[in-house]
């Protein structure tokens, strides 16, 4: 080691203002995800494009559905990618920092409190998940061609249902992520996650389930139901479907609770 | 005002998830309450800290010394605000670590006892973020950043990945992030574990010259050589409670008289107790399970005298080792135990 250079009476500390450290925390993740980006739309984007393939596609053109489905089928895609990107963006990280590599120790000692990086956290995947979503509609266009009833003059209401959506399922995927031992990541995926989106509303209208009305309203609990009917309401408005002011104040509810247990579990995981 | 203060600081960890019912079957026996479990206190609680009382000055380089489970980590982790003190206050740098951890944050560098570097970013990026989350421009930290990474002879490693670096690099790595954002207190949990042993001096230089800057240097170490030669003072601890707290000088002199002669037997050794004490030679002798413990001024002489009493008392001796007046003998007559 060299002689040092650092000043014989050391400097006093400062007070950081909390969003300065935000956005630096902002910027390492988007760094990262910039370095990762063909993975991350890999992990996000495979499943939405299967389905647009088999569903929007091939079915069709095998007549085994008629032309309408890829209408309502559409907006559902686009809620799947989103909920999908919004959940692993933040629950995998989590898992993997508090679970072996205890790499988030060093944002832990960031002189802000403990909520604001959990909170910092949610706020990259809610970019995560709208960016995904945006990756869909041409992908769908690609794959689907020209899609009948495909407005984009809501452009407004689907940036408002894809934010709110991403912030549910971000935050949804800090409570998964921080409360769920590593073990069993794999059963968050088989447990939660599958049984969301095929309940999701995302493959077919919510009002499609009129003939089978338990399913109807047990799939309510659901938060994606709200994501795909939002989407449909704003894109395909011909399609049937909720109302946007329902779909609002349930995301904003389902935001609010999943914040809530995220950021207390994050806590719980930092703070020993 | 001293750099750091605590007072009655304690820290219970709740009992583990109790066994699933149908475990029990496979094991009837309930495993009882470790010794530490508190008078009253619930079955299975784990005490890591029972009312620890230290006070570390300004500029001081402060060893916690302590075998594993004495309560060095938990110690640490609350004066580093990760982990939440049951009871009891710590103040680090003037600011309190329960009420204010965002000031204490702002304090401090920590190095933890295994390295976790960002894995994601490359190692000049973590120094560099690492400075963001203290407000530090990059225009400041990249040079700061390079020039500990020379300091620490890792600058060839700046644009590397972290696992291109061996665990001896990740460990300076982590001696670089702690000081880049220039923390007057620094905190270092066992940093030397698993260091080869040129790694350790050329750390150990490190830190002297880290000290020499002034700042207050708090580590925790199991090897006694490493704080004797390093640390201004030293806490031992163990159990959770605060056992000796002074200069390695003081402590030394405070170690019983003479080498330790540990004798391991095949016997109970308290059956041999009374014939060794009667060795002529023989200053201090006590007995715990198979093992008997023996100080003399000239320890060697009395080997095998000692091997010859307990033989002729039918307990053969399986093990023998000598330590000479130190800390560790001072451990070892405080907890009856060696520290490793």
């Amino acid at each position: 080691m060299t002689a040092t250079t650092l000043p014989a009476a050391l400097p006093e500390p400062h007070r950081v203002p909390v969003t300065s450290v935000f956005l630096a925390l902002l910027r390492r993740d988007i760094r990262v995800a910039g370095k990762e980006l063909p993975f991350f739309l890999i992990r996000t984007l495979m499943q939405p494009l299967l389905f647009l393939v088999v569903f929007g596609y091939l079915l069709p053109k095998m007549n085994f559905v008629g032309s309408g489905y890829q209408t309502a089928l559409l907006p559902g895609i686009l809620a799947v990618s989103l909920t999908l990107s919004a959940i692993q963006s933040v629950a995998l990280p989590m898992v993997q920092d508090f679970g072996w590599t205890k790499e988030i120790e060093d944002r832990l000692l960031a002189p802000v409190p403990t909520r604001v990086v959990a909170a910092e956290k949610i706020f990259a995947a809610m970019i995560q998940g709208v960016i995904a979503a945006a990756f869909v509609l041409p992908i769908a266009r690609l794959v689907m061609g020209p899609i009948p009833e495909l407005t984009l003059s809501h452009a407004g209401e689907v940036l408002v249902i894809a934010l709110l959506g991403s912030l549910a399922f971000s935050a949804l995927g800090m409570w998964l992520g921080t409360a769920i031992a590593p073990q069993h990541i794999g059963l968050m995926f088989s447990v939660i996650i599958a049984p969301m989106l095929f309940f999701g509303c995302a493959y077919y209208p919510w009002r499609g389930l009129d003939v089978v009305p338990i399913v109807k309203y047990l799939v309510l609990v659901n938060p994606m139901v709200y994501v795909a009917e939002g989407m449909r309401g704003a894109l395909t408005p011909a399609v049937p479907h909720m109302p946007l002011a329902v779909v609002v104040v349930a995301l904003v509810i389902v935001s609010w609770f999943f914040w809530t247990f995220g950021l207390r579990s994050f806590y719980k995981r930092a703070i020993g | 005002m001293p750099a750091i203060e605590t007072r009655a600081l304690r820290k219970v960890y709740p009992a583990p998830a109790a066994p699933k019912r149908r475990r029990r079957s496979a094991q009837p026996e309930r495993v009882p309450a470790p010794p530490s479990a508190p008078p009253g206190g619930a079955p299975g609680e784990i005490v890591a800290l029972k009312g620890l009382d230290l006070d570390v000055h300004e500029g001081e380089f402060f060893g916690l010394l302590g075998p594993n489970g004495a309560g060095k980590t938990t110690t640490i982790g609350i004066l580093t605000t990760r982990v939440l003190a049951t009871s009891g206050s710590a103040i680090v740098g003037g600011a309190n670590v329960t009420t204010q951890p965002v000031q204490v944050r702002q304090r401090i560098g920590v190095v933890p006892q295994r390295p976790n570097p960002d894995r994601s970013l490359n190692v000049v990026e973590n120094l560099v973020f690492h400075a963001a989350y203290f407000g530090i421009p990059a225009s400041v930290a990249v040079p700061r950043a390079n020039q500990l990474l020379e300091q620490l002879s890792i600058s060839d490693k700046a644009q590397a990945k972290v696992d291109e670096m061996s665990g001896g690099q990740q460990q300076r790595l982590m001696i670089a992030r702690a000081l880049i954002h220039e923390p007057r207190v620094i905190f270092l949990d066992e940093p030397t574990v698993g260091l080869d042993p040129q790694t350790r001096l050329s750390l150990w230089e490190i830190l002297r010259t880290l000290h020499a800057e002034g700042r207050t240097i708090v580590m925790t170490t199991h090897y006694m050589e490493e704080a004797d030669k390093l640390c201004d003072r030293i806490a031992i601890v163990d159990r959770g409670e605060l056992l000796e707290l002074d200069t390695p000088d003081v402590l030394k002199r405070r170690a019983p008289g003479g080498t330790l002669v540990e004798v391991t037997l095949a016997g109970t050794a308290s059956d041999v107790l009374e014939p060794v004490r009667a060795v002529s030679g023989v200053l201090r002798a006590e007995a715990q399970g198979p093992v008997l413990r023996v100080y003399a001024d000239h320890g060697g002489r009395l080997v095998s005298s000692i091997i010859q009493v307990a033989e002729e008392h039918g307990a053969p001796v399986t093990n023998i080792s000598l330590t000479e007046p130190s800390l560790e003998t001072l451990f070892v007559a405080r907890t009856g135990r060696k520290l490793d």
